[in-house]
């Protein structure tokens, strides 16, 4: 492509910006138990708040709530999706992209954001509208565009739901692709590792073999942490390490709501912890939502790999 | 026994440049373009600077300020650490210079793009091969990255400690904006903060909304300090540092001194505070306003305890009180504090506590200041200042 074919491409395609792919549309079916039922039991969920009405009756909520990652499954357009889709903005411009050569995509990442919950009864409508489209880039798979839609969910009040905004990037697919593993730029980023030295190193390796130590003065037994060479109390340079039984309890907590970053859970429960050893550590809280942290919580840890590259101490509710 | 420095070093001009989201010049362009206007308050000409005091946070190399400012022979420069912890960090390196004789005339200053350049609420990288990286690695793989994170954790303990809730940090958003309503140079000029706004702000780290966390700024501030001496043939009233103090307490790390036997302490403020009042022979009822570094709103409420305006607990109801407020007992953070005005690292608080002395705030309460009160960040080593008349 000269730099005007790019520059008349470019203009058609940015043209989309902001385009409805669809206007607000109610899912074929209301929200159903049975249709949640058949979700979880494919996802191996069995979180009783979605499929025990018996449980929920008696649960904060009263009622059983749909999975909010299901969101997305409601308006789905079912069985007839196989004998061809209608055209509408946003397959007129993939059709533009193959036009052009940019014949290859690759679904990049789903984010999805819940303002509400829903339960059956209730009904979904779905509206849809194409959100950005990026400048022309240089990634491993090709030169191509990323482009996002936004879905934005309302329930039948009209009240807001949740938002999906899904990134694809469309490139021309290359001669002779790289293999996959040299592909910086598509990677899932994982979580930002402590760097080793001396000090921490051992440390860090003993959680990869899925043990929490704790450093102790050879000379007076005192634990430290985080570890450093020297006892504070005898001066001491001579160390050893006893295994966390990893059992503490919550001194303070926070949730990181903002920003997002890439590479780690949405809103990931932080906390101090104090072990029964008696030294406190930092760690993750899972398996239960931020709202039943409280000071004085008892935890229990494991240890667990939370990424493609990384192990930490997880704890949960003891 | 605390170091006798009462009276030794005088605060003769200030000044900050225009404040902004993205000031379009070089961080060396604020620095000089702050301390050329902190000369011109003074009435001196930038030659007469011998020294300077700044933070190692500041990416201008003391030389590079000196021929960008036409100054002449340098007998002194000095850097403190630790972020916010240096905002009186660096007073006390440009009093400690002058009381001593080691320079007569130091520039302290505090220049960046925040939030066009470096931003400091996008948390620390993994990219980071500085000495302190490992400690960072205690926090990074939990998801437990920025400054809000940071101080959450130790609001959240201090909140269960003493049952203070989020309306008295919600009066010490809500006053800090009030004065920034007024005050021109100020981000929030002629925006009040209403409830509804506060309360329904986006969570940033919990229980830390927006309204709680200050801005990024753009802009420089800077001071000029020399001997009362020579301060007393030069154009503004005099104002002299009283005490000033750095401060670090046992088991201090930056902003996560989580392995303490209590984490929401805030000891070294503590000790900050005992060793200035000593130094000034002044006690907590001799502070007539105050700029309490305010990163993110607790910070004013655990620092109104350790400063000992009330007893530990206490703080809610003292701001709830309105004694933040111009007639309160202490109006605080008079320009709009870092919440409000701008986030210089604590700078521009240096610049608005000498203006209270001299009755030049643009809030300037109706009462008498003869005494103001500054102070460093919350959660790294700190510090404060009291600065006041010359007797
Ligand atoms: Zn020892």
């Amino acid at each position: 492509m000269t730099p005007e074919e790019q520059k008349a491409f470019e203009d058609r395609i940015y043209a989309y910006v902001g385009v409805k792919v669809c206007e607000r549309t109610a899912a074929k079916d209301a929200v159903n138990p049975a249709m949640i039922r058949h979700w979880a039991e494919a996802m191996g969920d069995t979180n009783p708040a979605y499929t025990d009405e018996t449980w929920a009756a008696n649960s904060r909520r009263g009622k059983t709530i749909a999975p909010p990652a299901m969101m997305y499954a409601w308006n789905q357009e079912g069985f007839t999706v196989t004998r061809g889709r209608a055209s509408d903005p946003q397959t007129d411009m993939v059709e533009l992209f193959n036009e052009y050569g940019f014949t290859g995509v690759l679904g990049t990442n789903v984010t999805q954001e819940y303002f509400k919950e829903v339960s059956p009864g209730d009904t979904l409508y779905l509206e849809m509208e194409i959100d950005s489209i990026s400048e022309r880039k240089a990634t491993a798979r090709g030169i191509g565009y990323f482009f996002e839609t936004l879905a934005t969910f309302s329930d039948q009040n009209g009240e807001k739901v949740g938002t999906q905004r899904f990134r694809v990037l469309k490139f021309i697919p290359q001669e002779q692709p790289t293999a996959a593993t040299g592909d910086d730029k598509l990677e899932v980023p994982t979580r930002i590792p402590s760097p080793r030295g001396h000090d921490n190193g051992w440390w860090w390796q003993a959680v990869d073999e899925g043990k929490l130590l704790i450093q102790r003065c050879k000379r007076c037994q005192v634990l430290r942490h985080p570890p450093r060479p020297m006892c504070g109390e005898c001066q001491s340079l001579e160390w050893d390490s006893i295994e966390s039984g990893m059992e503490g309890e919550v001194i303070s907590y926070t949730c990181l709501r903002h920003p997002a970053i890439p590479g780690y859970p949405k809103d990931p429960v932080c906390a101090v912890i104090k072990l029964a050893e008696g030294t406190n550590l930092v760690a993750n809280i899972v398996g239960c939502d931020y709202d039943d942290v409280f000071i004085g919580m008892k935890l229990k840890g494991r240890i667990e790999q939370v990424d493609e590259k990384t192990t930490l101490p997880q704890f949960y509710p003891a | 026994m605390v170091a006798n420095i009462r009276d030794k070093a005088a605060i003769v001009g200030v000044a900050n440049t225009a404040f902004s989201k993205d000031s379009g010049v070089s961080e060396l362009s604020l620095a000089v373009q702050a301390i050329k206007g902190a000369c011109d308050d003074a009435g001196i000409h930038p030659r007469e600077i011998d020294g300077f005091a700044t933070f190692t946070l500041d990416t201008n190399d003391e030389i590079e300020v000196a021929r960008a400012l036409g100054c002449g022979d340098l007998t002194f420069w000095g850097r403190s650490h630790y972020g916010g912890g240096a905002a009186t960090g660096s007073l006390h390196q440009a009093v400690m210079a002058v009381a001593t004789g080691m320079a007569e005339c130091v520039a302290v200053f505090r220049a960046l793009n925040g939030r066009s350049g470096h931003r400091y609420s996008q948390g620390v990288s993994g990219e980071l091969l500085t000495a302190d990286a490992i400690h960072w690695g205690w926090y990074t793989p939990y998801g437990l990255l920025t400054p809000a994170s940071w101080t959450a954790m130790i609001t959240q303990r201090w909140m269960h400690r003493t049952g203070v809730t989020k309306e008295a940090m919600f009066e010490v958003a809500r006053c800090t904006r009030e004065y920034a309503v007024s005050n021109p140079n100020a981000f929030f000029h002629g925006q009040p903060l209403d409830r509804d706004t506060y309360f329904n702000a986006r969570m940033i780290a919990d229980p830390l909304q927006l309204f709680d966390c200050c801005q990024e700024s753009d802009g420089g501030s800077a001071i000029i300090v020399t001997t009362p001496q020579r301060a007393r043939d030069l154009k503004q009233p005099v104002v002299t540092v009283k005490g000033v103090a750095q401060a670090s307490a046992q088991g201090q790390e930056q902003m996560t001194s989580f392995y303490r036997d209590e984490i929401s302490d805030v000891s070294e403020h503590r000790i900050a505070a005992g060793d200035c009042y000593e130094m000034s022979g002044l006690r907590p009822s001799d502070i007539d306003a105050a700029v309490i570094y305010d990163a993110f709103t607790p910070n004013v409420l655990l620092q109104l305890e350790a400063w000992d305006f009330c007893k530990f607990g206490e703080a809610g109801d003292f701001v709830l009180d309105g004694n933040l407020r111009p007639d309160g007992r202490l109006p605080t953070n008079t320009h709009g504090g870092q919440l409000s005005e701008a986030y210089i690292h604590g700078v521009n608080g240096l610049v608005e506590a000498t203006r209270l002395v001299r009755g030049q705030s643009v809030n300037q309460p109706g009462k008498q200041v003869d005494h103001a009160l500054v102070t460093s960040g919350v959660g790294i080593p700190t510090g404060g200042a009291i600065l006041g008349k010359l007797d």
